[in-house]
């Protein structure tokens, strides 16, 4: 393989301060899973806040505690908005599922890694995005960029895995993205009725992949961790070397920036040096049980 | 008193200083100097006329710890310490028949070994407030809170200790993000090193290459003789201090009697770990089976990590002030083996004490090392002695990497 992108963390100064942000709308996307436009009220603030693809927030609800959460909008939008896809599972996202338009929230970041996206743009790399689940939401920032800048790239692929055709997230916007030349691949654990394309889990899409130039190619994935993995195998089966492979990774965070020692995954803590991981450094600690 | 610049003794904080700070090659070129005992309350009072606190040990509940130092009256005069695996004794010295004991040195203010305390309460809080919301009419307002400065003196801080501050230094300071709390506490300090002259059977300093002789990082550095103190310069800070003192220059005898106080230190730590390649040997012993052994042994009760003065993990807490409208956020120490560390909506990822043991070691001594190029372990021994069912770390090492030691 010809590239060596770096794994050393972007430079970042991250604060505990938290900085009060509205929600300008909500989009009920799939069962349990919103989409929240954020605005800082700073209006500076707004002005001045840019983050990249696969990097993150910590979104924080006075009284009741604060979670990392993906963006999922475009990474260089000029209205100063910024989204994010939330699904409800406890005590934090069930707070924010409880808020209205209108009202307030904490907001700090960006923090992370962003996916590896400029060490192959304008080079004629082919990417393909790999997502199981709500691991579309982080990826979907790569998908507005790359159509933004459609010609830096080769061929691109999304696939997508969910757990039934009702799960599948963002379903009008993706056949909007599929007649702007990407190559869409649905499957579904459980299908219904009216489902006519693949069952199965994701690295199935993956194993069936044709036509993929293994040294023109890198690959994006995210989802929940075995999906990951089984994908990761699947693409080094199919000839990918294992440097050209990124997962984002989730631990439990509170800080953001390398303090509190929540989110450590090895020698790597995952709020600062992830969660955009290389395959060749995830996958060692990945075999590991409960590291 | 001449006004003294503060936060020079830190190599983290000297690179942005202009003022020349310590340097351990220049050592030899700061002064020497000998304040004599009868002096010493003086200098613990002119300590506390020119900073708003001075920590030091003294005794309390069985214990030695750090706090607040009005008068030298308040040091553990006369105290030392007994340690091993799960075990710690106060003792009065004169009542030790011991023949390593010098019955000259049963007068000594520092005649003792490190406690349950480290410095790190200091500079890294155990409970912090971080930020203010406020509900209004018009949504939530936030602010961070700013404590207020406090120049506080830590005397008696050991050549293990400085090992240790430095370490969190690179956490805190110069890892990427610099923690505002830590760095204004950090800046705001007067570091006076006592060098040991006895090891606890816990202490193995010698194999982490941070003591017992205290090198650099410090603003003056003492050595207690039975008759008084050797004092040496560590930074421009210490200088001040030390000019106002007027000390007399040390006589050659006296130089030679320190250097065999210290070097008894050096002659009285028998423990050892093996730190030669240690992080690839740890870390490719992940799916030993001797984690088991130890699980079956740990507690997880999270006492090492409390007392061990390089951890630093945190949580922070939502507290409601008086009603729903204002929140505070605080941080406290939180622990690797406490098991919400890894919660995720799913269920905690290391829900095992073969896993959080692991981790914890493994961090201390392995990952630590890519994280920040240094150990996390500095060899004070603390989580040996306070560990409850007396776990030791060294002992541990050499049975997941296979040594006879
Ligand atoms: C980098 C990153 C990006 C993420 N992006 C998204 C996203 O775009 N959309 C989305 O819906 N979810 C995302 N998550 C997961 C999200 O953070 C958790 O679902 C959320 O923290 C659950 O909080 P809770 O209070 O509702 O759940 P509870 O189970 O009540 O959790 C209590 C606390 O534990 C912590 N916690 C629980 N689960 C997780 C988790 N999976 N990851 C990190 N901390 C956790 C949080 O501090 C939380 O407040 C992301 C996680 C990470 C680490
Ligand atoms: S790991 Fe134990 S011996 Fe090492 S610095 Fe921490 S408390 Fe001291
Ligand atoms: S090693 Fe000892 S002190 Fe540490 S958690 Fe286990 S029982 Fe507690
Ligand atoms: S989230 Fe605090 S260290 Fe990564």
């Amino acid at each position: 393989m010809t590239i060596a992108p770096s794994l050393s963390p972007v430079p970042q100064q991250g604060s505990w301060q938290s900085h009060p942000a509205e929600i300008v709308s909500i989009l009920e996307e799939i069962e349990t899973v919103s989409t929240y436009r954020m605005r800082f009220r700073d209006p500076e603030l707004a002005r001045s806040y840019r983050f990249k693809a696969g990097q993150f927030n910590m979104l924080y609800v006075p009284g009741c505690g604060e979670v990392a959460i993906s963006h999922s909008g475009p990474p260089d939008s000029d209205t100063g908005d910024f989204l994010h896809t939330i699904r409800v599972v406890g005590r934090v996202t069930e707070a924010i599922r409880a808020l209205e338009v209108g009202e307030t929230l904490g907001v700090r970041g960006p923090f992370g890694n962003p996916w590896p996206l400029e060490t192959y743009r304008g080079r004629g790399f082919d990417v393909f995005l790999v997502a199981g689940g709500l691991g579309l939401a982080p990826l979907r920032p790569v998908v507005y960029q790359l159509l933004k800048e459609r010609d830096h790239y080769g061929r691109i692929g999304l696939l997508i895995g969910a757990r039934s055709p009702s799960m599948l997230l963002y379903s009008e916007e993706i056949r909007a993205w599929e007649s702007s030349g990407i190559e869409i691949q649905r499957t579904v654990d459980r299908a219904d009725r009216d489902w006519h394309g693949s069952v199965g889990t994701v690295p199935l899409l993956i194993d069936r992949l044709r036509g993929v130039r293994l040294d023109r190619t890198a690959m994006l994935v995210c989802g929940p961790e075995v999906m990951m993995h089984y994908s990761a195998q699947s693409a080094i089966r199919l000839g990918l070397d294992p440097s050209a492979i990124w997962v984002s990774m989730e631990r439990n965070m509170q800080c953001g920036f390398g303090h509190c020692g929540h989110c450590q995954w090895g020698s790597l803590f995952l709020c600062k040096d992830g969660p955009v991981v290389r395959w060749d450094s995830a996958f060692s600690k990945m075999r590991v049980r409960d590291l | 008193m001449t006004p003294i610049h503060l936060g020079n003794n830190s190599d983290a904080t000297s690179t942005s200083s202009k003022s020349s700070s310590n340097h351990t090659q220049d050592r030899n070129q700061w002064p020497h100097g000998f304040l004599p005992k009868e002096q010493f309350p003086a200098f613990i009072d002119l300590l506390n006329q020119s900073f708003d606190e001075v920590i030091g040990p003294r005794v309390d509940q069985g214990a030695i710890v750090y706090d607040a130092i009005r008068s030298a009256s308040e040091l553990p005069h006369g105290w030392t310490d007994v340690q091993s695996p799960g075990v710690y004794r106060l003792e009065r010295k004169s009542s030790i028949d011991d023949s390593r004991i010098d019955p000259s040195c049963e007068e000594e203010y520092f005649g003792y070994n490190v406690g349950p305390h480290s410095w790190k309460k200091y500079l890294f809080p155990p409970l912090t407030t971080l930020m203010k919301s406020k509900k209004t009419t018009d949504g939530w307002q936030m602010e961070m809170t700013a404590e207020p400065i406090r120049r506080r003196v830590l005397l008696g801080v050991r050549a293990c200790e400085l090992a240790a501050i430095a370490i969190q230094d690179k956490v805190f300071l110069t890892s990427g993000t610099v923690d505002p709390i830590y760095q204004t506490r950090r800046n705001h300090l007067l570091i006076i090193a006592v060098n040991c002259t006895q090891a606890a059977s816990t202490c193995f300093c010698t194999s982490m290459n941070s003591g017992p002789e205290c090198r650099s990082g410090f603003d003056l550095a003492m050595t207690e003789l039975s008759d008084g103190f050797l004092v040496e310069v560590g930074s421009d800070a210490g200088q001040t201090i030390f000019e106002s003192l007027k000390l007399r220059t040390v006589t050659t005898d006296e130089i030679d009697r320190g250097r065999t106080r210290r070097a008894r230190a050096v002659d009285q730590i028998t423990k050892r770990m093996n730190t030669d390649g240690i992080r690839d040997r740890l870390l490719s012993q992940l799916e030993n089976p001797h984690w088991n052994d130890i699980a079956s042994r740990c507690l997880s009760c999270a006492n090492c990590t409390m007392v061990c003065p390089t951890c630093f993990c945190s949580s922070v807490d939502e507290v409601h002030e008086l009603t729903d409208d204002e929140i505070v956020r605080q941080r406290r120490w939180d622990s690797c083996f406490n098991v919400d560390i890894s919660h995720l909506s799913g269920g905690p990822v290391r829900d095992t004490i073969r896993s959080r043991y692991r981790q914890w070691l493994t961090h201390k001594l392995a990952t630590w090392i890519d994280q920040f190029d240094t150990s996390g372990c500095v060899g004070c021994g603390r989580c040996i002695t306070w560990c409850p069912v007396g776990i030791d770390l060294t002992k541990e090492v050499a049975t997941l990497c296979e040594e006879s030691s």
